[in-house]
């Protein structure tokens, strides 16, 4: 909501500058968003009238003007040469005098073509006041000559713009604005007074309220023999421009007028395309109807429309009730008779109905926040002596159809002291709270320390005791409350050992050498298919670019993003993680039915594994490198693997990652189809690695619990066992760890060897056995016996035999 | 010089002459020596088995009694001496030997360290794990919740039904059932209010029944998404929702509670904070959060930093408690923006598009 400064403080006008008023509506919930000057600084411009003109002796397009600029011709007329097209004698003119300052131009005495000029005609463009360069700026006949043009047009004006809460549809209008500076300020409020306009004739249309819910009253009247053409008065032309509203004719502009003063929107129809009764009712089946604005409409069933009696069945539909006129009933200029609507729609009628087409308007914009529906009979009164004034006419009744049942409610709300003060953590004595709630003008009685208040008509958030306590405090001044530390118990709050915090496994990633990258949560869908091989991803109905059109079901797609970002930018070793949901399909989900969310990490490594550095020769990251990331992220708890089958992974080169038996994620190496698709493998890299977990996995730690520290002396034995090249470790070492006694503490693998002395088809594994007893030292022939059954289980399972 | 030569001048001298001489000559020897191996085979030649010291000795049983005495303590102090001039020069053989295996060793300590290097955390999720820990130095939890959420959660309990002029202030992303159809009743979370139903319920489940509930302290923290897109809008953006519930939780409360925030999340009194009227349809009284610092490149502009308000008594109901006897105040701020100012990044953008060179100064 746009306005000038002027114009309220004709309304109400408390001692404070434009900034101080700024600030108090800004600090009273009518936050000013801009402030801006109605026109540039600039000084010793005045209006002056063009008394005779030349042509310049030298110069085709110049002229050389007498002109008459009151006290500053007062030794005669002044001689300035002027080029504009528009120049003409009688006209009067903006003249800025020498010594003038213009925006971006001083006006010194000059020779222009080598004939004197004391000045310079101004277009409006010079003055900065729009970018018309059309011509000289001509000023209406009443301007005084030699009056200073920042008096003349009211050019030391502020246009406020109120950024409005949509409870505050009460300040939609100039009226609301300077009732609310008045209650703030305690400044008198000074409205226009709006006198019935009395019915010259009797002509007149009945009105019907066949959807009383949706317009609970509407008041309508015909004005006949306006003149269309008649041109709009400047001081209309200037608040509605200051408002950022477009002069459009004298009859359009006094709608918006009447609109932006009291908050009623109205609409003209030419009374002369109506055909009987005004009936406002929901539309016909099928029913369509075309728009001022060209837009051809099927308004939905719960649309109300004013429509005629025009002879088709049901009715003729004319306008989109509250929201925007239709454009076969429309006024133009020919139009001769009007019929004036003012009328009450309902907020719930309205709400949401332009937005579903597609548009709003000031008109509909109003209504579904509010407009005091008290408000109809003044507003037509106002519209028609304005149209009489400017537009002649004679006006007929006004007919107001009302459905009393159906206009909002205004119950009465119980305030009481103790709770506003409770609510608040202040001090409010009833007296204060009394007198703040007076300033606002809402009708009260007193009950003991209690107040019951009666809403007015023009606010809609009035509703509960809260309303109230918020009116309070915002007269009170929400700077006025202090801050101060809260008190609370001691309790402590419980914080589980056996759970890591997101943040502790974030930094434990970190540690790894990864970085947090949070991408959005929409992706392409061609990485749901390549990544996820996700024939049905959950998809965006409104979706802000294609490639951001479906929820993903899976980090990896986002972190190969992230890694093609940084190869376009020559980053070669990329190490990146994210926690974030992941989104699936699934009707058993909770706590939103059909929509899985799971929280999960995923990272990815590619390039070097280790930073480029002296000393050391540069590899590129491989499984194993992944491997031994994510399985320091579990330590202490054991991971295992077993190979899979993943759309975004090498088939050879990924696997299941398994806790406690139960797969919790993936890890692999990307497959070599995407690693070409995406070009990943750029600026040197090979193949990226990539890990998917659920968080929830990571986040459980058991509970650490101590183990008998043995007193007695290890024994160490290595065995290298020689088997089938392509024999998985997992399943030997489970054989092998499922024979082994207890006084086994270990049994791990230090080496793989293929090569020379080895078949071909053959690979030795190497196991360092770790023995020791709690009890006694052990004998060499005991470590003999658990060897020699550690070799039987290779042999008997595996076909393994014993390295020589 | 030969041993025999000095053996033959021994002869000749007088004892503790002869002794002085010994222990001079042998001083001198060992300080000729540089290396430990000739310097143990010069100890040999006067302190052996056959050394001139020891000879001496031999010779000391030929003496008479009263001599022998005198002149053993004379052998023993020329030991002793010599002893102490090996001593000497091994310790400084040793000294030099390491000294210059010191040298030889030294490195170029301006060499880079070698080994893996560290990644970092996102810079709003830094910005998050500080708030996370404000808020629990004074007994907040934090608390999580979906992000495809139910139009209820997401606004009919928080007292925004369908058609509420508010629901315009959020462009709301929607899922899409079949083409061209929204999935009825669901779309992505425009802000983590709905957090704050989900947890009054599920705190009502499990304390509903005592006389006297615990107060609620949370913090919400999460993805939220909005239709929008420029360089201060993003679609997916981050949000920090706070609740406390309880019976004696007032306006003035919450005040105190994000002016405090704010000065100990930017670790300075030197800020102003200001509570300006507002409207959310969640909370009444509501009010938007500015703060403006009193120095650097903002200095003295009011920024909006997020909105708050007393719980509306319709939204205390929707969770389940009492609105009459509980009282609570709620509030939603942007860390993304928090982080903008914290750190001076200019353009929401790059958060969001996974760039290394901008990610990695937030180590």
């Amino acid at each position: 909501m746009q306005f000038s400064e002027h114009w309220l403080r004709s309304l109400v006008n408390p001692p404070l500058d434009s900034g101080e008023l700024a600030h108090l509506l800004t600090m009273a919930g009518l936050e000013v968003e801009e402030m801006r000057a109605a026109a540039p600084d600039f000084s010793r411009v005045v209006v002056a009238r063009v008394l005779s003109t030349e042509k310049h002796p030298d110069a085709d397009k110049l002229k050389l003007c007498r002109v008459d600029a009151g006290q500053a011709s007062v030794d005669g007329p002044l001689q300035i040469v002027c080029g504009a097209p528009n120049v003409a004698p009688g006209m009067l003119v903006p003249c800025a005098l020498v010594g003038a300052e213009l925006p971006g131009m001083s006006i010194k005495k000059a020779k222009v073509r080598g004939v004197e000029s004391f000045g310079m005609l101004c277009s409006a463009r010079e003055l900065g006041l729009s970018e018309d360069h059309g011509g000289l700026l001509a000023l209406s006949a009443d301007a005084l000559v030699g009056q200073d043009i920042r008096e003349h047009l009211l050019l030391d004006d502020t246009l406020l713009t109120l950024k409005l809460t949509p409870n505050r549809a009460d300040c939609l209008s100039l009226t609301g604005i300077a009732r609310e500076v008045s209650a703030l300020t305690g400044a008198p409020l000074c409205l226009p007074e709006i006198k019935p306009v009395p019915a010259a004739h009797d002509q007149k249309r009945s009105i019907v309220l066949d959807a009383s819910a949706a317009c609970p009253r509407y008041c309508g009247r015909i004005v006949s023999g306006v003149d269309a053409r008649a041109p709009s008065p400047e001081w209309i032309k200037r608040r509605l421009e200051r408002s950022g509203i477009r002069s459009i004719s004298a009859l359009v502009d006094v709608t918006n007028y009447v609109m932006l003063e009291l908050g009623q929107p109205l609409h003209a129809f030419d009374n002369a395309k109506l055909v009987g009764a005004i009936h406002v009712r929901y539309p016909n089946p099928g029913e369509r109807l075309t728009l001022l604005s060209g837009a051809v409409v099927t308004p939905s069933a719960d649309t109300a429309l004013i429509a005629d009696e025009c002879a088709q069945p049901g009715g003729r539909a004319l306008a989109l009730a509250g929201i925007m006129g239709g454009e076969e009933s429309g006024i133009t200029e020919d139009t001769r008779e009007l019929f004036l609507e003012s009328a009450f729609f309902s907020p719930v009628a309205v709400a949401g109905k332009a937005r579903a087409l597609g548009f709003s308007s000031d008109a509909s914009y109003r209504y579904e926040r509010g407009v005091d529906f008290t408000l109809q009979r003044a507003a037509i009164e106002r519209a028609t002596q304005l149209i009489l004034d400017i537009c002649g006419g004679t006006p007929g009744p006004v007919i107001e159809a009302v459905s009393e049942a159906d206009l909002p409610l205004r119950r009465p709300v119980r305030l009481r002291s103790a709770r506003a003060a409770k609510v608040l953590g202040i001090l409010l004595a009833p007296a204060q709270i009394e007198k703040l709630l007076l300033g606002l003008g809402f009708p009260l009685q007193q009950e003991g320390d209690d107040f019951i208040v009666s809403p007015p008509p023009h606010r809609f958030d009035i509703e509960i005791e809260e309303d109230l306590i918020e009116e309070i405090a915002r007269l009170h001044g929400y700077d006025n409350i202090p801050s101060p530390v809260p008190e609370g118990q001691l309790a402590m709050r419980p914080l589980p050992e056996e759970r890591r915090s997101a943040m502790q496994v974030r930094q434990l990633v970190a540690e790894r050498d990864y970085q947090e990258v949070v991408n959005y949560s929409f992706v392409d869908a061609a990485w749901e298919t390549d990544f996820c091989a996700n024939p049905s991803p959950i998809v965006l109905s409104n979706p802000i670019a294609s490639q951001m059109g479906v929820m993903r079901s899976s980090l990896i797609g986002s972190l190969i993003g992230s890694l093609v970002f940084n190869l376009k930018r020559r980053e070669r070793r990329v190490r990146v993680f994210e926690i974030g949901r992941c989104f699936l399909r699934d009707e058993g989900a909770a706590p939103v039915a059909g929509y899985a969310q799971p929280l999960r990490l995923a990272a990815l490594c590619a390039g070097p594994a280790e930073p480029e550095q002296w000393g050391e020769s540069s590899r590129n990251v491989d499984f194993y490198d992944a491997k031994c990331d994510l399985e320091a992220l579990f330590a202490p708890r054991l991971l295992r693997f077993e190979k899979i089958v993943h759309p975004a992974l090498h088939p050879g080169r990924s696997a299941n990652v398994l806790l406690d038996g139960k797969a919790v994620g993936v890890i692999g190496e990307v497959h070599p189809r995407w690693v070409q698709k995406y070009e990943l493998a750029a600026l040197g890299n090979a193949a990226p690695m990539v890990f998917e977990i659920e968080l929830e996995a990571l986040i459980s730690q058991p509970l650490p619990r101590m183990t008998e520290v043995s007193r007695f002396p290890t024994v160490v034995r290595d065995l290298a066992l020689v088997v089938a090249i392509d024999q998985p470790l997992q399943g030997l070492q489970d054989a092998m760890r499922a024979v082994a006694p207890a006084i086994v503490r270990g049994l791990e693998l230090f080496d793989v060897y293929h090569g020379k002395g080895i078949a071909e088809n053959k690979k030795s594994l190497a196991f360092r056995i770790v023995m020791q007893d709690t009890e006694k030292t052990l004998a060499d022939s005991e470590a003999d016996a658990v060897i020699g059954k550690l070799i039987a289980v290779a042999q008997q399972e595996f076909g393994a035999t014993v390295r020589a | 010089m030969q041993d025999s030569e000095h053996i033959e001048q021994l002869d000749q001298l007088d004892q503790f002459a002869q002794l002085v001489e010994l222990v001079a000559v042998a001083s001198a020897e060992f300080a000729r020596i540089n290396d430990a191996a000739q310097l143990e085979q010069a100890k040999a030649r006067f302190l052996g088995k056959s050394g001139a010291l020891t000879e001496l000795l031999k010779g000391l049983g030929k003496l008479p009694a009263d001599q022998r005495r005198s002149q053993g303590a004379a052998i023993n102090q020329a030991k002793d001496r010599i002893e102490a001039a090996l001593f000497e020069r091994r310790e400084l053989i040793k000294r030099v030997a390491l000294d210059a295996q010191l040298a030889a060793e030294a490195l170029d300590v301006t060499l880079p360290g070698r080994g893996r290097g560290r990644g970092g955390l996102h810079p709003a999720i830094r910005t998050l794990a500080r708030i996370e820990q404000l808020f629990r130095s004074i007994g907040f939890e934090v608390a999580d919740g979906p992000e495809i959420e139910t139009d209820w959660y997401n606004f009919t309990s928080l007292n925004t039904p369908e058609n509420h002029p508010a629901r315009s202030m959020h462009d709301t992303f929607y899922l899409e059932s079949s083409p061209g159809v929204n999935a009825p009743g669901v779309l992505l979370r425009t802000h983590t209010s709905p957090v704050q139903i989900r947890y009054m319920q599920a705190h009502v489940a499990q304390y509903g029944h005592l006389e006297q509930m615990p107060e609620i302290r949370i913090i919400a923290p999460g993805r939220v998404y909005r239709v929008d897109s420029d360089a201060t809008h993003s679609p997916m953006f981050h949000q920090v929702e706070g609740l406390m519930v309880g019976e004696n939780v007032s306006f003035a409360d919450l005040k105190g509670v994000a002016a405090d925030f704010l000065r100990r999340f930017f670790e300075s009194d030197d800020l102003k904070t200001r509570f300006r009227p507002s409207f959310f349809p969640f909370t009444e009284p509501s009010a938007e959060i500015d703060v403006a610092f009193m120095s650097g490149p903002m200095e003295g502009r009011w920024l909006e930093i997020g909105g708050c308000g007393m719980v509306h008594p319709n939204v205390l109901a929707n969770g389940g408690i009492d609105p009459e006897r509980y009282t609570g105040f709620a509030f939603g701020m942007g860390p993304d923006r928090l982080t903008m100012l914290r750190y001076g990044i200019d353009d929401l953008r790059l958060f969001y598009d996974g760039d290394l060179r901008f990610l990695s100064q937030f180590k």
